[in-house]
């Protein structure tokens, strides 16, 4: 039916477009060619005339109209330190294009107007003008030199990398369908290697554990940055391009696979100082969503914003991610907040090169949890209450023989003991319920006695010390899952005397 | 149609040919049409000039509507992204997705092949083979007297691949996984990875086959209108007599030439990668959860390669329009073009810079920066000879006695189309201020502009202008004008708007504009131009039925000379024969445009010069 329908008006149109079209053949035939042609021209010419001022206030006068939108103007000055460079630049362009597109248009259908054909009037053989050629071809030419120098003195200065000595922040964003990973360097200021080879499920942008440099890497899900401190972002690419396109910072580079770019720049307004810059304007005081006329205004609700530029597929338009730019106490704040995704994720699976040794982060935090529990089993009241697990103090599988990471907990005893002088401890084994009895019994023993002999062997005096071992007899957890088991196989720290 | 020649008295000109003449004993040679005698060999497989402009001319409209209705369908999406399209589901089918609420809207995947199908097939079925195709053809061995193209069969065959690879590609949009979607550009990886979007599958198997095809027609056609205007010029028609439009398309024939070619290689070299495993474009990719073995490649490579054709392309496209406007501005103007020679120095100008200019599509690539700062200069130098292109058309008109007909009236329109695009150029050539725009909204209003509607208005200028000597009748008058005015109102209602979308930041090639907040301000901005676009392609619907009406219908064509034009193609017969002039060859003796000269309202080419005469474009 509503193809039926379409034809059906088509035709009309078809049979209503050549009526139309006899009529004026009719005309042609009532009134000679010629006469016909006149008025013609001058209902043509006529025409242009109405055109062109229509067409000029329509042009120019929208272009005021939404001005408030547009880059550079007021509402939307650029919010990094470059970008007043390029909306300067652009807005010198196009004045100067502005004064052309009005004199040439203005030219063109006056002219149209003016000459149009008259009967009996000849037109003025005028086949060529060199002087005026030059003049319009230098004019041009000055003009043009002047924005090439302009913009490429601009352009060199705003693509330039950051020197050698520069203070810099420096983030990776990755483009991939369809979104963006951003990943920060953490306290040592490097962004870690990485390999496309090495990704997987639990290491999204195939960093390289073995490079030092990822360890304190993290990700984030929005871009913080901190306002009025150079920023290089370095910008790669997991499968296809894409772009990294931040409009407020007029800030645009492809994301590349195989191939890192990067773009420089320094965020000059805070978000909390763009949202004020938009308040003065009327076009940003409507509601943020229009189904809710009672919530945030368009200005309260702003957020910077990072967009693809580049066409990577079916939901290329939608790689959001906010922005927030922030003082510089409030950013050194947030990152401190920022867990390391090597230590929340990496550390200790099976895929951590470092299995075998710990770093200074962790012995201080270890440190300083043992400190905790022996602080609080000194404090305890009962008898029953002064005693703490080891968790660090393990032993390789069925042997009384201490992994060698085992240590570091060790001395933290060591320089207990020789803070505390008075204090005596029992240093006591256990094991789960596997095997035989007996042999768990002689195991517990011998795993609290190898623990004795290191403290002894460190210089803690053998008679503040006794080493027990309790078999499988005192589980603190079922025996029946793995995770009880490994509860229950331990090394317990316990307080007789202080 | 029965060629009955209507006994025409003899025209002037006609006695001048049979004076000065040059008889090549050609219809001695050829007794009579037999060689495209039967309705296959005259209409089909013809190898006609004439009749290949034609067969260009209407599968390039074929083309334009198709690629014109894509653009009504994916503007329906942008305009109204909260109405039901589910009315189009009977011709869509399940490229149209229901929601749970029972709207319908377009799938994501077929807004991108959509939106990739109509860069495609405009620029190049429409624009490429349509415009250049059609009036290369036709007016290069009429307007520079020669009985018929170089070689007439790579003539027809270049028309074959052109359709082949529109047969190609038309295949593939019925594929169940769609046609190709990574927008005309086709930049790997997304173009060369099935696994990265739907239409990178088949759908882009069958579009690089269909643009290979393109490329063999593209050539083929190229190679004989350079070897025609070199060597079958007939006598006196020295270069510098040669009309602007047969300037135009050597010019043309010759950038297509150098260019396409190297499109050619980026295609296979993309085939390679796409099917023999090798890593021309491709490097360090992981998608689709594991890591391809692609290493080493270079995505930019290819948008070298492909912009060495693209930038010259986009004169490929314009180039034609200007030749087809200047030519149509004089006649009507009834006075010379101004500055002729001004006009061939700059468009030689255009054509050489065009070649190294192409990374200014790519500022924001990657590429070195400072590699830029030379596109940036050559860039912006192109804009010198365009402006004095500009100043010399409207000089054209300056005291002239206009003439308003349709093919007059887009001529004048071309140029303000082609001011107001070239102008936002100079923004986008500038690298520092293309930071800013570079694949915004700001960069589809500028092309669409200034090689979209311009070249349209250049075409629709020819075709106009040039209707009765295609089929000895004039389209009609009111409708060609109402077709102008519906146009070049609708066209700056359309595209002027994503300047200012544009200028706020907001990307080309987003299905929705929701997602972010800086992008979106401009609903009614976006309905105001998909109800534009729908008008202004209804008017567009205007022009075919006047055409094809036209054809059968149109007002005879009663004198060879209807426009008093002064080139050669006018001293044919009207009903257009074999070999294009039924005795002697005629002679050149002027150039083309004595307008309004000494006195007279113009004088034919092949009118001797005066004792003392000075030949024009001095």
């Amino acid at each position: 039916m509503t193809a039926l329908l379409i034809v059906l008006s088509i035709i009309l149109i078809a049979v209503v477009a050549i009526q139309i079209g006899r009529v004026a053949d009719l005309a042609t035939k009532i009134r000679g060619e010629e006469e016909m042609q006149e008025i013609n021209n001058r209902r043509q010419g006529s025409f242009m005339l109405v055109f062109l001022p229509f067409f000029l206030v329509l042009t120019i006068g929208s272009g005021i109209y939404f001005r408030n939108y547009m880059f550079g103007f007021g509402a939307m000055d650029a919010a990094s330190e470059h970008g007043p460079i390029l909306d300067r630049l652009f807005n010198i362009t196009l004045f100067f294009t502005g004064i052309v597109f009005i004199i040439t248009q203005i030219a063109l259908f006056y002219f149209a107007f003016k000459y149009r054909g008259r009967k009996g009037k000849k037109a003025d053989f005028i086949a060529h003008d060199n002087k005026l050629e030059i003049v319009w071809t230098l004019i041009p030419a000055v003009v043009m030199t002047f924005l090439v120098i302009g913009g490429l003195d601009a352009w060199n200065e705003v693509m330039a990398d950051v020197g050698p000595d520069e203070d810099y922040v420096e983030i990776e964003a990755t483009g991939y369908q369809f979104g963006w990973a951003v990943r920060y360097p953490g306290p040592d200021g490097k962004i870690g290697e990485k390999d496309f080879q090495l990704i997987s499920g639990n290491n999204p942008l195939g960093q390289n554990w073995e490079d030092e440099k990822n360890i304190d890497d993290f990700q984030a899900s929005e871009i913080y940055l901190p306002v009025n401190k150079k920023v290089r972002v370095r910008i790669t690419s997991k499968d296809v391009l894409h772009n990294f396109y931040l409009p407020h910072f007029r800030v645009k580079m492809d994301a590349v696979p195989g191939m890192p770019t990067y773009f420089v720049f320094t965020p000059t307004k805070t978000t909390e100082d763009f949202r004020k810059q938009l308040s003065q304007y009327p076009e940003y005081q409507i509601p943020a969503d229009p189904e809710d006329p009672k919530g945030p205004k368009l200005w309260e609700a702003f957020d910077y914003e990072l967009a693809c530029a580049e066409l990577c597929g079916r939901s290329h338009f939608a790689m959001r991610l906010p922005v927030k730019v922030v003082s510089e106490q409030e950013y050194e704040a947030w990152t401190a907040t920022q867990p390391s995704y090597y230590m929340s994720t990496i550390r200790n699976t099976d895929e951590d090169p470092y299995k075998d040794r710990l770093f200074e982060s962790e012995i201080s935090s270890r440190k300083a949890a043992f400190n905790d529990k022996l602080e609080t089993a000194l404090g305890a009241e009962s008898s029953a209450e002064k005693v703490f697990q080891l968790d660090y103090v393990t032993f390789e599988t069925g042997s009384a023989n201490l992994t060698p990471l085992s240590s570091y907990e060790l001395d933290n005893i060591v320089e207990a003991m020789g803070k505390y002088t008075d204090m005596r401890i029992e240093l006591a084994g256990h094991t789960d319920n596997t095997g035989e009895a007996d042999a768990n019994q002689v195991l517990s023993e011998s795993r609290a006695q190898t623990v004795f002999d290191y403290l002894v062997e460190n210089g803690v005096s053998a008679d503040r010390l006794r080493a027990r071992g309790y078999g499988q007899n005192q589980p603190v957890d079922t025996n029946d899952t793995e995770d009880g088991r490994e509860n229950n196989r331990r090394t317990e720290f316990r307080i007789l005397a202080q | 149609m029965a060629s009955v020649a209507t006994p025409l008295k003899k025209t002037e000109e006609d006695i001048l040919i049979e004076q000065l003449g040059y008889d090549d004993h050609f219809h001695e040679h050829h007794h009579g049409d037999a060689y495209q005698s039967n309705f296959i060999t005259k209409y089909i497989f013809s190898q006609d000039h004439k009749m290949i402009a034609k067969q260009f001319l209407i599968t390039g409209m074929i083309w334009a509507i198709i690629g014109g209705l894509m653009s009504i369908v994916f503007r329906l999406q942008l305009g109204f992204p909260e109405d039901s399209l589910a009315w189009l589901k009977p011709v869509l089918g399940r490229w149209i997705v229901i929601n749970d609420a029972g709207i319908g809207s377009l799938s994501q995947d077929f807004y991108y092949a959509l939106v990739t199908m109509h860069g495609t097939i405009l620029v190049f079925f429409v624009l490429t083979a349509g415009l250049s195709g059609t009036f290369s053809n036709l007016l290069i061995p009429l307007q520079l007297g020669a009985r018929d193209m170089a070689s007439p069969l790579l003539n027809m065959m270049s028309y074959w691949f052109f359709f082949l690879a529109g047969a190609v590609m038309f295949a593939s949009l019925f594929l169940s996984t769609g046609p190709f979607s990574g927008g005309w550009t086709a930049y790997p990886p997304l173009s060369a990875l099935p696994q990265a979007s739907m239409g990178s599958g088949a759908g882009m198997t069958l579009w690089t086959v269909s643009l290979v095809f393109f490329v063999v027609s593209v050539l083929l056609g190229g190679i004989n209108y350079i070897t025609t205007v070199l060597n079958l010029r007939t006598k006196g028609m020295t270069l510098w007599r040669m009309p602007l439009t047969i300037w135009a398309f050597f010019i043309t024939a010759i950038i297509g030439l150098l260019s396409f070619p190297v499109l050619a290689s980026a295609f296979f070299l993309l085939i390679f990668d796409r099917s023999l495993g090798t890593s021309f474009f491709l490097s360090e990719i992981f998608i689709g959860g594991q890591a391809l073995d692609h290493v080493g490649g270079s995505p930019i490579l290819y948008q070298h390669l492909f912009w060495f054709l693209g930038h010259p392309e986009v004169y490929i496209i314009i180039l034609p329009a200007m030749g087809l406007v200047s030519e149509v501005l004089s006649v009507h103007s009834r006075k010379p073009i101004f500055g002729y020679r001004a006009m061939v120095y700059s468009m030689l100008a255009i054509a050489f810079l065009s070649f190294i200019v192409w990374a200014h599509h790519m500022f924001m690539s990657g590429v070195n920066p400072f590699i830029s700062n030379f596109f940036v200069i050559f860039t912006l130098i192109i804009a010198v000879p365009s402006a004095v292109k500009v100043f010399n058309w409207i000089a054209t008109l300056y005291r002239g006695n206009v003439r308003f007909n349709s093919a007059s009236l887009f001529a004048i329109g071309f140029v303000s189309m082609f001011i107001s695009g070239g102008l936002t150029g100079i923004f986008l050539g500038n690298s520092a201020i293309d930071i800013v725009l570079h694949d915004t909204y700001f960069v589809v209003a500028h092309f669409h502009i200034v090689m979209g509607i311009a070249a349209f208005f250049g075409m629709f200028a020819g075709i106009y202008n040039w209707f009765p000597k295609m089929y000895g009748r004039f389209m009609n008058e009111s409708l060609g004008k109402l077709h102008f005015w519906g146009t070049l109102i609708g066209a700056y209602v359309i595209f002027w708007p994503m300047h200012y979308i544009g200028m706020a930041g907001v990307p080309r090639r987003y299905y929705r504009f929701d997602s972010f907040q800086a992008f979106s301000h401009f609903d009614e901005l976006n309905v105001l131009i998909t109800v534009a676009a729908i008008i202004t392609f209804a008017f567009q619907l205007l022009f075919v039925i006047n055409f094809f009406y036209s054809i059968w219908k149109g007002k005879k064509v009663t004198e060879r000379n209807p426009w008093k034009a002064t080139t050669l193609e006018w001293t044919t017969p009207i009903e257009g024969i074999h070999g294009n002039w039924p005795g002697k060859l005629p002679t050149v003796q002027r150039w083309a445009y004595d307008y309004g000269k000494d006195g007279k309202d113009f004088i034919p080419q092949v009118q001797p010069m005066e004792e003392g005469e000075k030949d024009g474009g001095h």
